[in-house]
């Protein structure tokens, strides 16, 4: 039972973070920030999604994929394609050639819905397809490429290609799709006002407890023994095949985890900003998704949050003080990162955080034990309370 | 209080001074600037002294070169209502947002102008993608923009004021002026694959078909950027249309007119007439690489009258005398003169009388000549002809009269 519990979270240390985070955007953003702002959080939070996949997968599965894009852009356009035709009742559309239909496709001289729309009427089948769709997809990537053990470099030029591929299609059947103006105006889910302060926040909560949830997901899978292949295979791939492990199956099941967490954070994406575009799909966007995980930390699950967080704080707060020259802090910002955090934020905890916290931690403690530190490990029963009553003012500091 | 008992230790004269001095600050008060409280209803960020508006384009990316003009031209008209008292006595702040040619990015920053900085108005917008992702936030959020593009109609907000014209006034001004002067039979339609040609190209292809009694030889569409037009040269050399009609926009248009000119389709050969090059694409293409073609806009920055000459002097001497001005750019210059005759109309800055009052008005100093908005929100324009000069400017060779806007064209849908 401890042990499960342990797996998922990671140990003790694994706790503490997962609080922390935790706290931060159940408790702390919601209290401090306004409707607009926590909503904008709440959009950074949906890139997180994708940051978490790309830590099992780049981080210790070693694949990097410069197409996750793909997947938040399919997992969202699932949920679009819901919420539009939710938006197109024949009484609201009635201005149109052919009511009843999303008006892209008016304007298109399309007069019937597409047969794949048709299921996206049904909500628990949009519900399959926001992760079924894009997991498919990855699967067949996955088996195509791992199969054949195309790797490494190639594998991130062929993601690419693809993530291109899509947003051409996407763009040309604009009758189809809504082309590059994206899936817009969508209002309601099962008639309920997705656009209202109230919805928004129910959909801020919902979002984190799903990231959450996605990151639990993503410890369990790291400290099970799937984990620890994971990590042998990014270091050596041949000498797990030559133990006898069927590489590329390891590989495709990480990469379409990947792929899902994309797709859910895509779909909570739709739900709060009210609409999808092909200019989450292509090549750019995707790329600023490998962003989000390096500048967190590629081989920190929490820490992929914080560097999406911090990202996209960055891009906002920089594009309103300063719009001519925001572009040249966010390069200046990952210039930085690259030459003097290679680990990211999650490195700088773990190089200069954890020795602070440390050192914390034994002046906190040096009052109670007269005995001198060395021993602590020994007395376990003892050793548990205090530890534990220093928790929450830790909390405090690091937050 | 305070200042009425300290007012009475004072002697008669000054007590006298004061009165007068007060009260003469109030009248002028009362006469410059309405209260605050009676022009604004709504808690916008109104003033004694001051309104806020937003200004939402791209300054980078993209879009950037084509939104520049928009973003100079609203800030030039600005300065202009500014100098000369500002609107019902209060003095214009702007909030400059970028958009960075990204349309979630709009949408949010839309949604911070609104909400946050509480604007009384947002100028801002270029791409039909950019307005479509803003919408549902001025809407929501009773927001009012004025979108400076010429586009594709098939939409009519509350919310939106269309400073630049709706498809038809575009085009069906320009065919039948080509069908009446050039005598064209044959079209060859031509696009860039994203709503706006494909709409227009629908409108062209019923107007020729139906009421020009002319006929489509070819219609084609590439994707944003495409750089080979190769095989459409040949395509066109080989059906000979009368008329090439073009809306290809962005980057794809230097290549294309480029390899017209390189595969001697000049224009002593073929008639082209285009719905998507202004001076602020002539800098890009070369005016040499294009000379005798024909553009059908609204405005031209050779039009000749005192408004536009006022206009363009005004322009250059704020943004240097190589600075072009295209047909967005004086849509975009018209907006915050329409807002200011609407809040004045209105005598409110609140949103929903401002809309109220905003169809009807009627604006005389305009550099394209007289509009006048329309129920629907959109602009009675006048549509010219310019032929392409070697120089990068246009000379008019046709204007139409006042056009009335029709976004949602009957029998053209």
């Amino acid at each position: 039972m401890n042990s499960t519990l342990d797996r998922f979270v990671g140990g003790k240390q694994g706790a503490i973070g997962l609080a922390i985070l935790a706290a931060l955007i159940l408790v702390v953003f919601p209290l401090l920030l306004d409707a607009f702002r926590l909503n904008m959080v709440g959009k950074y939070l949906t890139y997180a999604f994708v940051a978490v996949g790309l830590v099992l997968c780049w981080g210790y599965g070693g694949i990097l994929s410069l197409g996750q894009g793909i997947f938040f852009g399919l997992g969202g356009y699932c949920m679009a394609m819901f919420l539009k035709l939710e938006a197109s009742d024949p009484e609201s559309t009635k201005i149109q050639s052919t009511p009843g239909i999303p008006d892209f496709m008016d304007w298109n001289q399309i007069t019937e819905l597409p047969w794949f729309w048709e299921p996206f009427n049904s909500f628990g089948f949009t519900l399959l397809a926001v992760i079924a769709v894009p997991v498919i997809l990855a699967l067949v990537i996955g088996v195509a490429m791992f199969k054949r053990r195309v790797g490494d470099v190639y594998f991130s030029i062929v993601t690419q290609a693809i993530a291109l591929i899509l947003t051409v299609l996407i763009i040309g059947q604009q009758g189809l799709t809504g082309g590059v103006n994206g899936i817009t105006d969508l209002k309601t889910l099962m008639g309920w006002d997705i656009r209202s302060d109230e919805a928004k926040l129910i959909l801020y909560f919902v979002n984190a407890f799903l990231l959450l949830g996605c990151i639990l997901i993503g410890k369990f899978i790291l400290t099970s023994k799937l984990g620890r292949l994971l990590m042998a295979m990014r270091d050596k791939e041949e000498r797990v095949r030559f133990c006898g492990y069927d590489v590329a199956a390891f590989k495709i099941f990480v990469f379409c985890v990947g792929a899902a967490f994309a797709a859910i954070g895509g779909a909570m994406f739709t739900l709060q900003v009210g609409f999808m575009s092909p200019s989450f799909v292509g090549i750019v966007p995707s790329i600023e998704m490998v962003i989000f995980c390096a500048v967190g930390g590629r081989l920190s699950l929490l820490g992929a949050v914080y560097g999406a967080l911090l990202v996209n704080f960055g891009k906002t707060y920089f594009s309103e003080t300063l719009p001519e020259l925001w572009l040249f802090l966010m390069g200046g910002l990952f210039i930085a990162v690259v030459m003097y955090f290679p680990n990211g934020l999650a490195g700088l905890w773990q190089s200069h955080g954890q020795k602070w916290l440390v050192r914390l931690q034994t002046k906190l403690r040096k009052p109670t034990p007269p005995a001198p530190l060395p021993r602590n490990d020994k007395r376990d029963d003892g050793e548990s309370k205090p530890l534990a009553a220093a928790e929450p003012s830790k909390l405090e500091t690091s937050v | 209080m305070d200042s009425q008992l300290k007012g009475a230790k004072l002697r008669f004269p000054r007590r006298l001074a004061l009165g007068a001095a007060a009260l003469s600050m109030l009248a002028a008060s009362a006469f410059a600037a309405p209260p605050t409280a009676e022009v604004n209803t709504t808690g916008l960020a109104v003033t004694d002294t001051e309104v806020v508006v937003g200004q939402l384009h791209s300054a980078t990316g993209t879009m950037a070169i084509s939104e520049t003009g928009s973003i100079q031209a609203e800030r030039l008209a600005i300065e202009q209502i500014n100098a000369a008292g500002g609107i019902l006595g209060r003095q214009i702040k702007v909030i400059q947002e970028d958009g960075a040619s990204d349309w979630p990015t709009f949408a949010e920053k839309s949604r911070k102008l609104l909400v946050n900085d509480k604007v009384a108005a947002v100028f801002g917008c270029w791409t039909s993608a950019s307005r479509k992702a803003v919408l549902p936030v001025f809407e929501r959020e009773n927001g009012l923009l004025y979108y400076p593009t010429f586009y594709e109609g098939l939409e009519q907000s509350k919310n939106v004021v269309y400073t630049g014209q709706e498809a038809t006034q575009q085009i069906l001004a320009g065919l039948d002026w080509v069908a009446k002067e050039k005598e064209a039979k044959t079209y060859y339609l031509l696009g860039s694959d994203y709503i706006w040609p494909r709409t227009s190209m629908k409108i062209a292809r019923k107007h020729i078909e139906t009421v020009l009694g002319g006929k489509v030889v070819g219609e084609e569409y590439y994707p944003l950027g495409h750089t080979q037009f190769g095989s459409l040269i040949n395509k066109v050399k080989l059906k000979k249309p009368d008329v090439v009609f073009a809306a290809v926009v962005g980057g794809s248009n230097v290549a294309f007119y480029k390899q017209l000119k390189a595969a001697g389709v000049t224009a002593e050969k073929q008639t082209l007439l285009t719905l998507s090059v202004t001076e602020d694409e002539l800098l890009g293409i070369g005016g040499e690489n294009m000379a005798g073609f024909y553009a059908s806009m609204k405005y031209f920055q050779s039009l000749d009258n005192p408004n536009n000459a006022a206009f363009v002097e005004a322009f250059k001497a704020k943004y240097g005398q190589d600075a072009v001005i295209g047909d967005v750019t004086q849509a975009a210059y018209l907006g915050p003169w329409l807002w200011k005759a609407a809040v004045e109309k209105a005598g409110s800055f609140d949103v929903d009388k401002v809309v109220a009052a905003t169809p009807g008005i009627e604006l005389t100093t305009a550099p394209e000549g007289y509009v006048k908005v329309h129920e629907n929100q959109h602009l009675w324009s006048k549509t010219r002809i310019g032929e392409v000069l070697p120089n990068g400017q246009f000379k008019v060779v046709y204007e139409s009269d006042l056009i009335e806007p029709n976004p949602f064209p009957k029998g053209y849908q």
